[in-house]
């Protein structure tokens, strides 16, 4: 278990967090740019001393200012995949991958950097150059230089930001196996709450420098603790298998059950995401639920006011968000345990692949 | 043609004749046999010597003691630092002169320090190189602190959670990376050192074979054997020229350019 609790005056900005992290888990740190989501990283891996704070890794204390202990960065063992990954431009692929091994002869450290290279399908680029690769491949050799050493916990600052949307989607489910197996505590910095909610167990929305809510990714978005989250938390994320249908349309099988259909192209695996703002309610017996092409049934879970919006938990059976208007909300007379039927345009579902396998199938051939 | 682009050409073309006119003169009055024959007098090479043994001390010092100065200057905030930066450039504005007095007063036989130390410098090359030492290090440590300073500080930090110390992290990744700044450090802090003359003279002296560099060596000649004193400034010149391109061709376009990205 990873435990971060951290005070300090950074600038304008006054961080205040504490959090902690099972191994195995993957807490996503969402929030706007400077929120500080970085310094908690930082603080973790020890290369920013906060004014007060304590920070252990299962029986291990690395930070108490209390009692005056902090080991150095060095002597951590954090696996710390940095923004734009940091690569060192002067080294060649495998050399970046092998400088955490030390101690070892020369030869058994070019093999175990080339076994970690190949194990991320980029063994044949063990002598690039950083400035060489692209976006995709420095993030693997950045990903297997931060494993090299078997660490006892994983940061990740933005690890899929610096990459184009085609190359994130199949990054994205390349990092999320690569969490699973390493079975270690993760902390991951996002600004983007589609990313967070798919990479991480939990979700901590930071904002200010405090954690404002912290929940899975479907809790937040259907119970927002302020406007702030309710806008951060932005679109739904469900999970499907798509199929191409005629009129170049496609439908999702969501795991769970439901049918829905996006005018996206995809198919295998995918995220489907829709805002709750796009998302109308109608009674369960509606005569016509309207003329929008996706209509689920779903369970109302809980009802959430923030400010003159209110956001509607829902099961279907994923869990679903939708925002109303006050009057909707009366009109309907909805209450958790009421029945609905969730509308909502083919033209508001976007779809993201989730499979490697998928950006390739999807290139005209 | 426009004028403004005239005015940029014509000023170039003046800079450039101003600059080039006397170094070409150096090889274009005197023949090339004479030049060589004047060099094999006794005293030419043996200054020749002397400049590239003290300048090699002195530049070796000067990176044993100033990279890793420069480092703490770049990495470290402390009370005073902008105080020592200025300390530490000073020599750089000093007319040579001054420095010549300045290491008298404290190293000579009756300066500050010289009770313990003045008899073995003063007048001897160990003299010579501890005036290049003085006057060229400004020049390597300003660089070579600009150069860590405009490093990536997040490849300094990926180094140390991948498991290096600050030590490891310097001599794996900061100075490797910051290397074609240093180097430029480092041609600076030479042509400096080759040319030095005013301290030296009040520091050392001029004798031949023993504190007589080259610039010293020329200055000795020019008013009895101007040819003499041609063979050795064509000489210097070669010897810089060789040193600037080299410097040049090692760091490659990074040149003056800061740490390579």
């Amino acid at each position: 278990m990873l435990r971060v609790e951290a005070r300090a005056r950074l600038g304008a900005l006054a961080l205040d967090v504490a959090l902690e992290v099972e191994a195995g888990r993957c807490l996503a740190l969402a929030g706007p740019s400077g929120a500080g989501k970085t310094s908690i990283l930082r603080v973790a891996a020890g290369l920013l001393r906060p004014e007060h704070g304590a920070v252990a890794c299962g029986e291990e204390i690395w930070l108490d200012t209390a009692r005056g202990i902090d080991v150095a960065p060095e002597r951590r063992g954090c696996g710390y995949v940095f923004q734009e990954y940091a690569l060192f431009g002067h080294l060649r692929a495998w050399q970046n991958v092998a400088y955490p091994l030390t101690g070892i002869p020369r030869r058994a450290r070019r093999e175990r950097a080339q076994e970690l290279l190949e194990r991320f399908g980029i063994g044949a680029l063990a002598d690039a150059r950083p400035r060489t690769l692209s976006g995709g491949e420095r993030q693997r050799v950045a990903l297997a230089r931060a494993l090299a050493r078997g660490p006892r916990a994983l940061l990740l600052d933005e690890p899929l930001s610096a990459l184009d949307a085609r190359t994130r989607a199949a990054a994205g489910r390349e990092l999320a196996g690569v969490l699973r197996e390493a079975g270690v505590p993760a902390l991951l910095v996002t600004h983007d709450f589609t990313e967070a909610a798919l990479l991480g167990h939990e979700v901590a929305v930071v904002d200010g420098g405090r954690i404002v809510q912290r929940g899975d990714a479907a809790r937040l978005a259907a119970e927002p603790a302020s406007a702030f989250v309710a806008d951060f938390t932005g679109a739904v994320v469900l999970t499907g298998v798509a199929h191409p249908i005629a009129g170049s349309a496609t439908q999702v099988e969501l795991d769970g059950g439901g049918v829905v259909t996006a005018l996206d192209r995809a198919r295998g695996p995918v995220a489907v995401s829709v805002y709750p703002w796009e998302i109308a309610l109608a009674p369960e017996h509606a005569a016509d639920p309207g003329s929008t092409r996706n209509h689920l049934p779903v369970e109302v879970v809980s009802i959430t006011t923030v400010g003159n919006r209110v956001r509607v938990g829902l099961a279907a059976p994923q869990p679903l968000t939708a925002e109303l208007s006050d009057a909707a909300v009366r009109e309907l007379e909805l209450q958790p345990g009421s029945r609905a039927i969730a509308s909502w345009k083919a033209a508001a579902t976007r779809l993201l692949p989730l499979s490697v396998h998928q950006t390739v199938s999807d290139k005209p051939s | 043609m426009r004028p403004f682009p005239l005015v940029l050409a014509g000023s170039l073309a003046v800079s450039l004749l101003f600059l080039t006119v006397p170094v070409a003169a150096i090889f274009l009055d005197t023949s090339p046999a004479e030049l060589v024959r004047s060099l094999g007098e006794e005293g030419a090479l043996d200054a020749l010597r002397l400049s590239l043994i003290c300048s090699t001390i002195a530049l070796g010092l000067i990176v044993l003691f100033g990279t890793p100065a420069a480092w703490l200057l770049a990495t470290r905030r402390f009370r005073g630092r902008a105080l020592v930066i200025t300390l530490v450039e000073l020599p750089l504005v000093l007319p040579p002169a001054v420095a010549g007095i300045g290491l008298l007063a404290a190293l000579g036989p009756h300066g500050v320090f010289g009770g313990a130390i003045g008899n073995r410098l003063v007048l001897t090359t160990a003299g010579v190189v501890c005036a290049l030492t003085f006057v060229s290090a400004p020049f390597y440590i300003r660089q070579a602190q600009a150069a860590f300073e405009s490093l990536d500080r997040t490849w300094l930090d990926a180094s140390r959670t991948l498991g290096a110390t600050e030590a490891r992290t310097f001599a794996r990744i900061a100075i490797p990376a910051a290397g074609s700044g240093l180097l430029a450090g480092l041609a600076l802090a030479w042509g400096r050192a080759l040319g030095e003359f005013g301290a030296t003279l009040m520091f050392a002296g001029s004798f031949r074979g023993i504190t007589q560099t080259v610039p010293l060596a020329i200055y000795e000649r020019f008013g009895t054997d101007f040819t003499g004193a041609l063979a050795l400034s064509a000489v210097l010149v070669g010897v810089s020229a060789a040193l600037l391109l080299s410097v040049k061709l090692l760091s490659g376009a990074g040149w003056l350019g800061g740490a390579a990205r």
